[in-house]
């Protein structure tokens, strides 16, 4: 049996690199998607405590956090299709009307 | 055996996740994020959690990144191609999160679970995911299924050409 630091720490490293990605990129599609990457990271960990604890408990929880984020991932979409039929650009910078 | 089947998708999880962050083009990075779910997929696969593994690929890599996709073709397949791919925050914001990155690291890879007798892993096919879920987490089961029809609702109206 792999020890559970082995899934942890790769889970860590993957919620990095999508906070990473989040903070990094300009482009609204690119930052939603290493969100997606940091709720997969999150799901390694469910399941691997899961598996190590002997409860079912954390793979049901993923079944919730796989729920929302197909929520998630639908409506943000949509606000990014409405977001680029008003200004025509996908560049978080360049929405800033709200900004200081 | 084992080892080397965590290792080698563990290593395509991470240069896969690495892709999705340092790639150009968005249709790159979305490509790049199906090899990591399913990757992870796998990784499901050798934690016994089967289940868990057929819905990552069902729901996350064919149908949240399938959507993802749509939505790339739709609007610009081929941004960021001019101009800074990146942030001029990312040279403070990218020491710090290096920072946390390691300090998270270590605090994973240094976690020694008292286990106190429990640690022999319970059956965890559909049967038991299923069981569990219609007891215990029944009322978030329902709870859910509001959620999804307000998604599904908001999707509609925020999509809609005339507000």
């Amino acid at each position: 049996m792999i020890p559970i630091q082995h899934y942890l720490g790769l889970a860590a490293a993957l919620f990095c690199i999508g906070a990473i990605g989040v903070l990094v990129r300009r482009n609204v599609l690119t930052i939603f998607m290493c969100i997606e990457l940091m709720l997969n990271a999150v799901n390694l960990t469910f399941v691997a405590f899961s598996r190590h604890l002997g409860e079912i408990d954390g793979q049901i929880f993923v079944v919730f956090v796989m729920v929302v984020a197909a929520a998630e991932a639908a409506v943000g979409l949509a606000i990014i299709v409405a977001l680029y039929r008003n200004r025509e650009t996908l560049d978080v910078d360049d929405a800033n009307s709200m900004k200081w | 055996m084992m080892l080397f089947f965590f290792y080698f998708f563990a290593a395509l999880a991470l240069i896969a996740a690495l892709s999705v962050v340092l790639q150009q083009k968005t249709l790159s990075s979305a490509l790049s994020l199906i090899l990591c779910l399913g990757a992870i997929a796998m990784l499901y696969v050798q934690l016994e959690a089967a289940f868990i593994a057929v819905i990552q690929i069902i729901i996350y890599a064919g149908a949240i990144m399938v959507l993802f996709l749509f939505v790339i073709m739709l609007l610009d397949p081929v941004s960021e191609r001019f101009g800074r791919p990146t942030n001029r925050i990312s040279y403070v914001a990218l020491p710090i999160a290096l920072l946390f990155a390691f300090l998270i690291f270590q605090a994973s890879i240094a976690y020694h679970p008292q286990l106190n007798g429990k640690g022999t892993p319970a059956v965890s096919d559909i049967a038991a995911v299923g069981q569990r879920l219609f007891s215990s987490y029944l009322l978030p089961f329902e709870v859910t299924s509001i959620l999804m029809l307000v998604a599904v609702i908001g999707a509609v109206v925020l999509a809609k050409k005339k507000l």
